[in-house]
């Protein structure tokens, strides 16, 4: 227990020399997207005025989901594949699995830090009608909670099979795929016009994040029902879990 | 006298990972051997040979296939989170933590291993002076030279105090000025009362500081024992090596006549060189010459070399260890 933290303790001294480029890296995407989408947009009336509602959750999942994967797959594609690094954390008097989590609550960590940084930046720049009610609060909570933990864990699947020369084609076959199928620019009850479509996207654990934001931050709106927010969740959590854990130790031990 | 690391018939073999390859490697096939409490035991081998992955199984890294290691007492694969508590390791590669200083490398490893701050501190102190690394302890492992790099990592694999020091080819890769600042250090170690557990594929290395050598090729040791026992067990102890020009049959009746010339023990022939092992005698060489002038054969080159682990590995296996 002492060494899970020492090793967080080392992961946190790491990210806070680091902490402008973060917020940076966090930033600048949700500034960018609310400010055209959010704001040019609506008065070219290009897009309805209450598109910001329905983007602003999605623009929070993305962020969120996007934080806490870099932030486990980058540091383990390079540890493992080209520095060699991770041995220095392997020989420390923990489990391998011990590392291995120790990896995905950082990544859990920096997506809620991600996440309390990009909600009111948003909401500032769009002034959305959003309708956080008290009693949703712990809906939001859970979410963001499992979002978090899933986006870590396919992190750690993602980071321990790509190789180091192949992180560019990870960003582009993997990242865009699921950015854009992810539900994140427009509600998945709105898909309904496209019914082979609304069915595909399920594969994308992206969508069930966009669609619990939803559901947490504007409630008012149609959004996928809870049963299937959380199955969807839970279920992608505990898949890329047992995977990334499990690559994560193959990777560690000839 | 108190064993720290035991090692029976240990194995390990490679699956292949595709179809495509799909040979086995034996990188450890059956090898044992015992290192005392305070011992300086080395490991002396070509590359491939399979000190890297002993030392992989040793320090918990690789899993075995077959047979036992134990170290101080503790079986790595029952026990490896116990097992790294008590092994500091100095890796081949440089897996120094590039996003910190190399005093927050030294503390941060420390921490990992529970050491209370006040203790890390001063012993970070002090092994950065002992190791010449004060001056540049603020700065990212990154700006080092190869010799303070490796300075940096047995530092940091001693933080923790531990019970054996592994170090895997610690001077590969460095230059002769820096090689010899490590070999003090690690003598200033071990006559300190630190076991260590060295893998080279420099035969000097070997022979300047380790007590016992067990000398490993293709996954098996070929021999183990003293420096100075080692060497004395190269037939006659001196080597004669011949180049030679001359058809096969002027060739193979030089080999059988050497072998009456005053002093020689045994001779091998491998295509157009000559290896001579023979007991130091007047007029070795000089004999040896005649007779190839005697039957025929031209010797272009001829070199004679005083006992070494080089001319015992050779010797044992036909190869030179930096082949």
């Amino acid at each position: 227990m002492a060494t899970m933290v020492a090793l967080l303790h080392r992961d946190m001294r790491v990210a806070r020399r680091e902490l402008k480029f973060f917020f940076l890296r966090v930033g600048i995407q949700p500034i960018l997207f609310t400010f055209i989408f959010g704001f040019v947009m609506p008065r070219l009336g290009i897009v309805q005025s209450g598109y910001a509602n329905a983007l602003l959750p999605g623009i929070l999942a993305l962020s969120m989901t996007l934080s806490g994967m870099q932030s486990v797959a980058l540091p383990l594609v390079v540890e493992f594949g080209w520095t060699k690094e991770i041995e220095d954390r392997l020989l420390a008097p923990i489990s391998i699995m011990g590392v291995a989590v120790e990896k995905i609550i950082v990544g859990i960590i920096q997506a809620v830090i991600a996440g309390l940084f990009v909600l009111p930046l948003a909401w500032l720049m769009m002034s959305t009608h959003l309708n956080l009610q008290p009693e949703n609060f712990l809906l939001l909570l859970s979410v963001a909670l499992i979002t978090s933990w899933l986006f870590a864990a396919l992190g750690m699947v993602m980071g321990t099979i790509v190789e180091p020369q192949q992180i560019g084609l990870m960003f582009n076959v993997l990242l865009g795929p699921m950015i854009f199928f992810g539900c994140a620019y427009y509600p998945w009850d709105g898909l309904r016009v496209l019914p082979w479509f609304q069915k595909f996207v399920l594969i994308n654990p992206l969508v069930y994040a966009s669609e619990g934001f939803r559901a947490a931050l504007t409630p008012q709106l149609p959004h996928m029902p809870l049963w299937l927010i959380f199955g969807g969740l839970v279920g992608f959590c505990a898949f890329f879990t047992y995977l990334g854990l499990r690559q994560f130790e193959r990777r560690s031990l000839d | 006298m108190e064993k720290v690391i035991v090692v029976e018939n240990l194995q390990k073999t490679y699956k292949p990972k595709s179809r495509k390859h799909s040979i086995e490697v034996k990188a450890v096939d059956g090898i044992s051997f015992e290192i005392d409490r305070g011992e300086f035991f080395g490991l002396l081998g070509p590359n491939g040979a399979g000190k890297t992955t002993t030392i992989g199984v040793l320090t918990t890294r690789v899993i075995p296939t077959g047979g036992r290691a134990l170290v101080d007492g503790l079986d790595v694969r029952r026990d490896p989170v116990a097992v790294k508590r008590r092994i500091g390791v100095c890796p081949q590669v440089n897996n120094l933590d590039r996003s910190l200083t190399g005093r927050e490398n030294l503390l941060f490893h420390a921490e990992y291993f529970g050491i209370p701050k006040r203790v890390r501190e001063q012993r970070a102190r002090e092994l950065l002076e002992r190791f010449q690394l004060a001056e540049r302890a603020d700065e990212k492992p990154t700006v080092y030279s190869g010799g303070m790099a490796q300075r940096l990592k047995i530092a940091r694999a001693l933080m923790h105090d531990p019970a054996i020091l592994f170090l895997d080819e610690p001077t590969t890769g460095l230059d002769p000025q820096a090689r010899r600042a490590i070999w003090d250090l690690l003598r200033e170690l071990n006559e300190k009362g630190q076991t260590i557990f060295l893998t080279t594929h420099y035969m000097e290395e070997a022979d300047q500081l380790c007590q016992r050598i067990a000398i490993m090729d293709k996954g098996k040791v070929l021999e183990m024992g003293t420096p100075s026992k080692l060497k004395a067990g190269v037939p006659g102890g001196y080597l004669i090596e011949l180049q030679v020009q001359s058809a096969d049959g002027a060739l193979n009746s030089l080999a059988s006549a050497l072998p009456a010339v005053p002093g020689v023990v045994e001779v091998k022939v491998q295509n157009n060189h000559i290896r001579v092992y023979a007991d130091k005698a007047e007029g070795l060489l000089a004999n040896a010459m005649r007779v190839a002038g005697e039957k025929g054969v031209v010797v272009t080159d001829a070199h004679v070399s005083e006992p070494s682990l080089e001319n015992l590995f050779l010797h044992l296996t036909g190869r030179s260890l930096r082949d």
